[in-house]
């Protein structure tokens, strides 16, 4: 019950961003639009969204959506510079490293998290098993990878999810 | 243009598109392409939507635009990993320069 | 909108976006695999979101925004399209 709360509240909002007005028409208009996109998406949705009803995840998620919007603009400011410089320095592989979370929609997040950030891209996920692409190998030691690519985000998606 | 901050913030967002496809034709292989044109277009076209938000203010536009970000924030690194995993299942090797292949080698087990 | 500056400089935004979107289709032509062309036309999508977003500010209506929103959701599922067809599989797996 609590998890078709939460997927009602998702859908309506997302509803009203789209048309914007609060005309009483438009309004009883979304609430049936939702009901039925409840009822063809029941099995779709992530059952973890019913956690973001609680206030405290709810501003720890709007905290790491800034951190990652600082992340990104690194990111961005790297890839220039690896682009425009014209001997391309770039020392790129395939490592593997492991996450300690457990929530699957955690894990999603962190894979997200990672190709956005300054040189990795998650290639493949098995289990707990990240296997990155990273465009500038800095060291060969597994746990030093781990805590340069996984550590910087791992902290704060356990307060979002866990 | 009325509004300074959202020409600047479209200016710098353009500079960032060019950027990610430069990157996707000067680097050498499918990988490296797909990080430098993921990470500069995924943040220069989300600027450039907020610098049209920036320009509509809280309207039906602006709240659009807002969508739009969201939007592509979720989306592109979900198209990047899909992408990048369907290249490597199917076989398209790393370029030769690169220094390891960790998933290469735990395929092969 | 009607500054003639404003519309001088919008000019150039959409002349850069242009250039972006043709490096695009160098590599689309030019790609030496099947990926590289994949991920071209993923981007190309993504920048043709940005010039919608672009065009509504040109002419100040808002269902480019609309055109925009649209353009991203459907980039995406052809984006996904194309990788599971990469993989070798079906579509309803």
């Amino acid at each position: 019950m609590k998890n078709r709360l939460t997927q009602f509240i998702t859908y309506f909002i997302f509803w009203m961003l789209l048309t914007w007005s609060i005309n009483i028409q438009d309004v009883s208009a979304g609430v049936v639009v939702s009901l039925i996109a409840i009822a063809l998406t029941r099995d779709l949705f992530p059952e973890e969204m019913a956690k973001f009803l609680s206030p405290v995840r709810f501003l720890w998620a709007v905290l790491y959506l800034i951190y990652l919007i600082y992340y990104i603009i690194l990111a961005n400011f790297d890839v220039a510079y690896r682009v425009i410089h014209p001997a391309l320095p770039i020392r790129p592989g395939i490592v593997k490293v492991k996450t300690g979370l457990k929530s699957e929609m955690a894990r999603t997040m962190l894979a997200n998290s990672i190709t956005l950030t300054p040189g990795t891209l998650s290639v493949d996920v098995n289990g707990e098993d990240y296997y990155i692409h990273w465009i500038n190998i800095m060291t060969d030691d597994p746990e030093e990878q781990r805590r340069i690519i996984i550590s910087r985000f791992e902290w704060m998606l356990r307060r979002v999810f866990e | 243009m009325s509004n300074h901050v959202a020409i600047g913030f479209i200016a710098v967002g353009v500079i960032f598109d060019l950027l990610g496809c430069l990157g996707l034709i000067r680097l050498p292989d499918v990988y490296n392409r797909l990080q430098a044109a993921t990470k500069s277009v995924t943040l220069g076209t989300c600027m450039v939507l907020f610098g049209v938000f920036l320009e509509f203010g809280f309207t039906a536009g602006g709240a659009k635009a807002l969508l739009c970000i969201l939007f592509i924030l979720l989306t592109s690194p979900t198209s990047a990993h899909a992408l990048a995993r369907g290249s490597h299942i199917s076989g398209f090797k790393l370029w030769e320069g690169s220094v390891m292949d960790k998933l290469e080698e735990d395929k092969g087990e | 909108m009607d500054a003639p500056e404003g519309i001088r400089m919008m000019t150039v935004f959409f002349v850069l976006l242009l250039i972006g979107a043709f490096m695009c289709q160098y590599r689309i032509m030019v790609g030496p695999t099947p990926p590289d062309r994949m991920v071209a036309i993923d981007i190309m999508g993504i920048l043709v979101v940005g010039f919608c977003a672009l065009y509504s500010v040109r002419t100040g209506r808002e269902f480019y925004l609309y055109i925009a929103i649209t353009w991203a959701i459907l980039s995406f599922v052809g984006t996904l399209a194309l990788a599971k067809f990469l993989e070798g599989r079906s579509f309803d797996e």
